[in-house]
């Protein structure tokens, strides 16, 4: 096969987040790979039958089970003594994140050698961008409307990193699509590990943030730079921010122009600058730390 | 080798002679005893399979699926819940000809909760596009299993195959069991095979998206497939008797004393307690299904034309249809017969209840004449 092992031609939309991600995957693993999908936007606009945008072996079974099923593919090589094929079993944000929950924190607590890689659009957007646990404080999603009353989602975050290195896993990562050479490197370093590993990416959405399609690029940096996503590894237990600024840019930087967060006031914007200094604070705190 | 052992254990010894490599295990009653006893052997060395203790039953099935499409023989077991969870992954993989064996050792549904048998469990996946056998004793669920490989990996069926066991009546009884020879085994089963698999030099998508004219047609070709599989499964065990000396009917059915005006149709473990009941009469005979799915619509119609009357007793209810499931098949069976016995139903053995020869009685002596009618056993007022 000549040139990326993904595909041009699949169905994503221009200036997808994810599918820049699963390029770069690709470019990192080589041929060499097996991948478990879960059900979400790269599974369905990569392979509509007959095409198929991947150039590796490719299984996709349902939502959240991505992660089981490349413990399985783990298992069956590992008893055929193919120590060579790497596995990497891929879920979006909800699919990891919350269907997927379960069977993510099985497959890492159980050892098997399978990198894990979470793409994070921070909404179900495959099925018209509704809020999931990753979409982040205040963001507006289709079940979670900024109203009169409440002013889209209310909550934060999930740690995905965090609750993953908490599995003692050798390895967990954050990377971001505006930072492709450290997410490859990442990859890279994490296949060569024997065990579970959890890359954690972050993916900006067109539709899904209401961004012009030239801006993917453009607001990633802009998250990595006002400390809304920090890029950081956990290597055996102990952190290291790869990425530090010396002062963070003001998150309205990152939030104007999203359509998502439109509706922020100065008093909802100042709220998530005040929580983005206190999380930012912590993490640097625990930079080169054994954290578990 | 003849042993004295427990069903469940019947079922492990059955499935370490096929060389399954990888094992997505979940506890749940009544089926635990055999991951239990597949644990035993995995750790002592006697199976060498990797035995995925996984965190939930979607992840067993979801975990057999990966290592199937890899290449590797695989097994489960569940009940009731689990296989009630399992249900997405069920058609996932039948949907895309994985050849998986699973035993179902059967159990009520929730709620109210209840962990002893019936068969709601199983018939509630009727459709799932699994095959489906349902055995009568310990050592037909051993030969089941080693024939159930044989049919799933076979390529003109490529499909998952599931062996229901009734839950406690079989899987807690101690019996004596024919074990084979690894030998003879491993010459009736050839090594692993899966036609697709994930292989990095001859990569393949499996479980794509398809749009609705590929998705009705892919649905399609599996809905023709598999009423063809009926004609593997009874070679499988053709062979299979001719090999071990041991057969079950036609390995789709089995008629007992079944010329006579009245006949019982049912299956699993109950066809025992029907064939003890059918020796005290002389007017009553079984049809056993051990076929479940595909429906084995041709010899049913076969064996039941002419009678005077059919009672399909059977573990399960088919909710809105007024009926169990089983009676539904067999109507439908009956329906270009032109001299159609009257049929009746006999709907018991729910959530443990039990059906004994006296029960058994009851039902046909109310119901000779009947038609259309449902004898509930054990019910109180």
């Amino acid at each position: 096969m000549k040139g990326d092992l993904f595909a041009p031609g699949h169905r994503a939309c221009a200036g997808c987040g994810p599918a820049i991600a699963m390029r770069h995957i690709l470019r990192a693993s080589g041929p060499d790979t097996i991948i478990a999908h879960a059900t979400g936007c790269m599974e369905v606009t990569t392979t509509p039958y007959p095409e198929t945008a991947w150039g590796v072996p490719w299984i996709h079974v349902t939502f959240e089970n991505a992660a089981s099923v490349a413990s399985g593919i783990a298992e069956a090589l590992k008893m055929q003594k193919n120590t060579h094929t790497n596995v990497i079993a891929i879920g979006g944000d909800g699919g990891s994140a919350d269907i997927g929950f379960g069977a993510v924190s099985g497959m890492l607590e159980r050892g098997h050698n399978v990198l894990y890689i979470v793409y994070d659009n921070e909404s179900y957007a495959n099925t018209g961008v509704q809020r999931s646990g990753l979409t982040p404080m205040f963001a507006s999603t289709t079940t979670t409307p900024a109203g009169k009353v409440i002013p889209g989602k209310m909550q934060r975050k999930k740690d995905i990193p965090m609750i993953a290195a908490a599995h003692h896993i050798p390895y967990v990562a954050t990377a971001s699509v505006a930072f492709i050479e450290d997410f490859e490197n990442k990859i890279k370093k994490a296949l060569k590990l024997k065990g579970p590993k959890l890359i954690h990416i972050h993916t900006p959405c067109v539709p899904g943030w209401g961004i012009p399609e030239n801006k993917t690029i453009y607001y990633a940096k802009k998250a990595v730079e006002t400390g809304m996503w920090v890029l950081y590894e956990i290597e055996d237990g102990k952190l290291k921010i790869n990425i530090k600024p010396e002062k963070l840019a003001p998150v309205n930087e990152y939030l104007d122009g999203q359509k998502r967060f439109k509706h922020l006031t100065p008093d909802l914007m100042e709220k998530i600058q005040e929580h983005v200094n206190e999380e930012y604070k912590k993490l640097v705190a625990l930079d080169g730390m054994q954290i578990f | 080798m003849k042993k004295i052992i427990e069903g469940s254990h019947a079922v492990a010894e059955a499935v370490k002679m096929c060389r399954p490599q990888v094992l997505g295990m979940y506890p749940i009653t009544p089926s635990t005893h055999i991951p239990e006893k597949l644990a035993e052997m995995v750790d002592n060395g006697e199976l060498d399979a990797s035995m995925i203790r996984v965190e939930a039953e979607f992840s067993a099935i979801s975990s057999i699926v990966g290592a199937a499409a890899a290449g590797s023989r695989t097994f489960t077991a569940t009940s009731s819940q689990g296989l009630a969870l399992m249900h997405e992954v069920l058609y996932a993989a039948s949907g895309m000809r994985l050849p998986l064996v699973m035993v179902i050792a059967n159990r009520a549904l929730s709620a109210p909760i209840n962990i002893w048998n019936d068969w709601q469990d199983t018939i509630s996946e009727r459709e799932n596009g699994w095959i489906h056998i349902f055995v009568e004793s310990s050592q037909e669920a051993l030969d089941s299993v080693i024939q159930a490989y044989k049919i799933a990996e076979d390529d003109r069926v490529s499909n998952p195959v599931a062996v229901s066991m009734d839950g406690f009546y079989l899987t807690h009884v101690y019996e004596p069991v024919d074990i084979p020879d690894q030998k003879e085994v491993d010459e009736f089963l050839p090594p692993y095979h899966y036609k697709y698999k994930l292989d990095p030099s001859k990569p393949r998508t499996l479980g794509t998206f398809a749009y609705p004219v590929p998705y009705a047609e892919i649905r399609k070709r599996n809905f023709n497939d598999f009423h063809t599989f009926g004609k593997v499964v009874k070679e499988v065990h053709d062979e299979y008797a001719n090999k071990f000396g041991r057969k079950y009917g036609n390995g789709i059915i089995e008629e007992y004393k079944n010329d006579r005006p009245y006949t019982i149709v049912t299956m699993g473990s109950l066809a025992g307690t029907v064939k003890e009941f059918v020796d005290s009469r002389d007017d009553v005979g079984l049809v056993k299904i051990r076929m479940y799915r595909p429906f084995p619509k041709e010899e049913i119609r076969k064996a039941l034309e002419g009678k005077e009357m059919v009672l399909a007793v059977e573990k399960d209810v088919a909710m809105g249809s007024n009926s169990g499931a089983l009676y539904l098949d067999i109507k439908d069976a009956l329906y270009e017969v032109s001299d159609k016995p009257r049929l009746n139903n006999g709907i018991g053995g729910i959530g443990g209840t039990d059906i004994t020869r006296d029960d058994l009685g009851d039902a046909v002596d109310k119901l000779k004449g009947e038609n259309g009618e449902i004898f509930w056993f054990k019910m109180r007022g």
